[in-house]
């Protein structure tokens, strides 16, 4: 039934938006067409590179709705300023789909600047060539550490990357939750090996074993059987969602009942609402969940057909789309200026101050928060300091 | 290497693998099956597994299953499951068998060919059920073009939408099965759900194999799978019995897509394409056409897999698996019990 009301409501909205946007096509063009002779008439492009299809779709429609409502701000803040589209361009989030759309986006001469890669392993195999072709990347999403030291002069990101993550699990399992016996497995994605390295080169003497499975994975009995004789008291998980909720049910059918904690790869429906037996998971995550009345009203208020839908990294995603939208509605309309723009960007975002380091990271520590899921949400317990 | 932790959880992780084991075993049935009267390699059997595996979700979710519960609690769903899933699965099979297989057979059409129309048909199968939702839009509005006419309206997309949401995610059983403990042995518990699993598979792999061997059928595909012309000659109708090979195979692979679920719980449209190779690697180390050989192939690559974790790290297993198979195929080029449908004992 839940689905159903869903489905309906979306269709609705649908209807909704689409005669709105005819309405507003109509009584906008006429005036538009007549009056401004003297105003920009070029479109420019900012584009997404992120998964729209696939197994981790959901984190497209995630950013989607950040970038729509930065999309909304900017024909309020700069209505006379050039006008954007935003290219959502589908890499599935696999590394071996992402360079022949990236390689679309850098011929596309409209496409100034990239929300995105999503992820890290997409991150790698495309930073190269927007380097080369000057074409600056703001990623909402993209966490592992090592991507900043390619020295790709357009590598940007809005998210603190896994070496802030990792090391706060890890405080958070033994610090804060206590725990004296930690267990950490990855699943051998750029991603994951970067997180849960992290995590297990800060527990120390908590680390009491690990093990790397692989993206796909359905069956972890090994990795069950060597948790249990471990006798770890808590187990971090670094990977992403489908394999986490499996991993933890037969974690749960195989007897263990330690504490499962992972990170912001996991925080997505495919986990949170695979069953009850992921009531009580410890999930870190680089940012905030709950995006604030502020900002869900501005979401409500969109008509487009497409409006995403809120969750994980959908403020990153705003901060991002709207670090390249402020500086084409300033008139940096050259990928060159635009890169410039964002090089010297200096001003509060929706989930922190931006200015950006040399590397392209977030100058000065961002906070990792951690969450608690009961009944299928997330309920924070705060930053971890 | 760690053997001390092999050694101590060994019981453990033969038991695990075991019923994974269970599962590669009987989709491997369908690959034996068909190559068995055929001499190919039927590359749709896989998605045709998947396909089952759904059926179950879409049982579960039809018939309101919710919440958790023991195993015998969910044994009235898991019952109409089976009937579905292995409905769906035959069907199908036997779909395939008439689309991609028969007037190629027929046509005596080179074997690469028949392979590339079977991987095409894998495809079919796979991407209809990760583009669903697509499919199930596209039904609505060409149904709501004709019924618009007369004013009316049907919302089959609302209807559906809990059967094709998260097409390409991964759709999870409404009801999870909570494993029970039966005895303990050790520091390992063995548990309801892994006994009914290794249990039904072995059950099903004793009567499949009886089947072959003591009734009218099953002496016609072994004469199909020793002679096609020779059993024609003789009177036996040989397109009907690929075809009912084909669902045999597809039968054995909806019990599988039952007992997966039974395990795993959640399954993805492209579920198909690691299982497939599994299965499939499975029936060639017990020996291809050979139905005991797909069973030992089965359990021993479940077990292996997990050795090889335990011994080398998970993410070792699949490498230990293949180099198993490579290894045994050098010594053994016919497989561990390598003889062929045809020429097992009458």
């Amino acid at each position: 039934m839940k689905g159903f009301t869903k489905a309906s409501a979306a269709v609705a909205v649908g209807i909704a938006a689409a005669i709105s946007l005819a309405a507003c096509g109509t009584t906008a063009d006429a005036p538009g067409d007549g009056g401004s002779t003297g105003g920009s008439t070029e479109t420019y492009k900012i584009a997404y590179q992120g998964p729209l299809t696939g197994s981790n779709a959901a984190y497209g429609t995630y950013s989607r709705a950040g970038i729509e409502v930065a999309l909304a701000d900017y024909a309020a803040k700069y209505p006379d300023g050039p006008k954007v589209e935003v290219d959502y361009a589908d890499t599935q989030g696999d590394p071996a789909l992402a360079p022949a759309v990236a390689t679309d986006l850098i011929n596309d001469p409209s496409v100034l600047g990239i929300v995105g890669p999503s992820f890290s392993g997409e991150t790698n195999a495309t930073g190269p060539a927007y380097a080369e072709a000057g074409l600056v990347t703001v990623s909402q999403s993209a966490t592992s550490p090592a991507l900043s030291t390619n020295h790709w002069a357009t590598f940007h990101r809005v998210v603190a990357p896994d070496s802030a993550q990792g090391p706060a699990a890890a405080k958070l399992l033994t610090d804060i939750k206590g725990f004296k016996k930690v267990f950490v497995v990855d699943d051998s994605s750029d991603y994951g090996v970067g997180l849960g390295g992290e995590v297990r080169d800060t527990l120390g003497d908590a680390l009491v074993g690990s093990d790397s499975v692989q993206v796909k994975d359905t069956d972890f009995s090994a990795t069950v059987a060597k948790v249990k004789s471990s006798g770890a008291d808590a187990i971090y998980y670094a990977g992403y969602a489908p394999e986490a909720a499996l991993l933890l049910r037969q974690l749960r059918d195989g007897g263990y009942q330690g504490t499962f904690a992972s990170g912001d790869g996991t925080v997505d429906a495919a986990f949170l609402t695979a069953g009850d037996f992921t009531d009580g998971t410890l999930l870190t995550f680089p940012g905030v969940l709950d995006a604030g009345d502020e900002f869900t009203k501005k979401y409500d208020a969109l008509t487009v057909s497409d409006k995403g839908t809120i969750g994980a990294y959908t403020l990153e995603s705003y901060d991002a789309a709207w670090v390249l939208l402020s500086g084409i509605g300033e008139g940096k309309t050259t990928r060159a200026d635009l890169l410039d723009w964002v090089n010297n960007y200096d001003a509060d975002g929706l989930t922190k101050h931006i200015k950006f380091s040399s590397t392209g990271e977030i100058e000065g520590a961002s906070g990792v928060y951690y969450y608690t899921v009961d009944g299928g949400k997330t309920v924070s317990g705060g930053p971890i300091e | 290497m760690d053997f001390s932790f092999l050694f101590s959880n060994f019981f453990e992780l033969s038991i695990t693998g075991l019923v994974l084991g269970s599962v590669y075993a009987l989709v491997a049935l369908g690959y034996t099956l068909v190559y068995g009267v055929l001499q190919l390699i039927n590359f749709a059997h896989a998605d045709v597994f998947m396909w089952g595996t759904f059926v179950v979700a879409w049982v579960f979710i039809l018939t309101g299953a919710s919440g958790s519960t023991t195993l015998l609690g969910a044994a009235p769903y898991l019952l109409i499951a089976l009937v579905a899933a292995a409905s769906a699965s035959g069907g199908l099979a036997m779909l395939v068998e008439r689309i991609a297989y028969r007037r190629l057979v027929r046509k005596r059409a080179l074997s690469y060919i028949i392979l590339i129309s079977a991987i095409g048909a894998s495809f079919v199968l796979s991407e209809t059920m990760g583009i669903r939702d697509k499919v199930v839009a596209l039904i609505d509005g060409i149904i709501n073009a004709v019924v618009g006419l007369f004013g009316g309206h049907i919302d089959i997309v609302g209807w559906l939408s809990d059967y094709t949401s998260r097409a390409r995610g991964v759709t999870t059983l409404p009801l999870t099965i909570k494993p029970q403990v039966v005895f303990s042995a050790g520091n390992f518990s063995v548990r309801d759900t892994d006994l009914t699993i290794i249990l039904a598979a072995l059950i099903m792999m004793i009567g499949l194999d009886q089947f072959i061997r003591r009734t009218r059928l099953g002496r016609e595909i072994r004469a199909v799978a020793q002679d096609p012309e020779a059993a024609a000659l003789m009177g036996s109708n040989s397109t009907s019995v690929v075809s009912k090979t084909f669902l045999i195979g597809g039968i054995m692979a909806g019990v599988a897509a039952v007992l997966y679920q039974i395990k795993v719980g959640a399954t993805t449209f492209d579920l198909g394409v690691v299982l497939g190779i599994k299965a499939f690697t499975a029936a060639v180390l017990g020996g291809i056409g050979n139905l005991r050989g797909a069973l030992l192939g089965g359990l021993l690559l479940g077990v292996v897999e997990n050795y090889g974790s335990a011994l080398f790290g998970t993410q070792w297993k699949d490498v230990v698996a293949f180099l198993l198979l490579v290894l045994i195929l050098l010594v053994r080029p016919t497989g561990l019990l390598g003889q062929t449908l045809g020429r097992a004992r009458a």
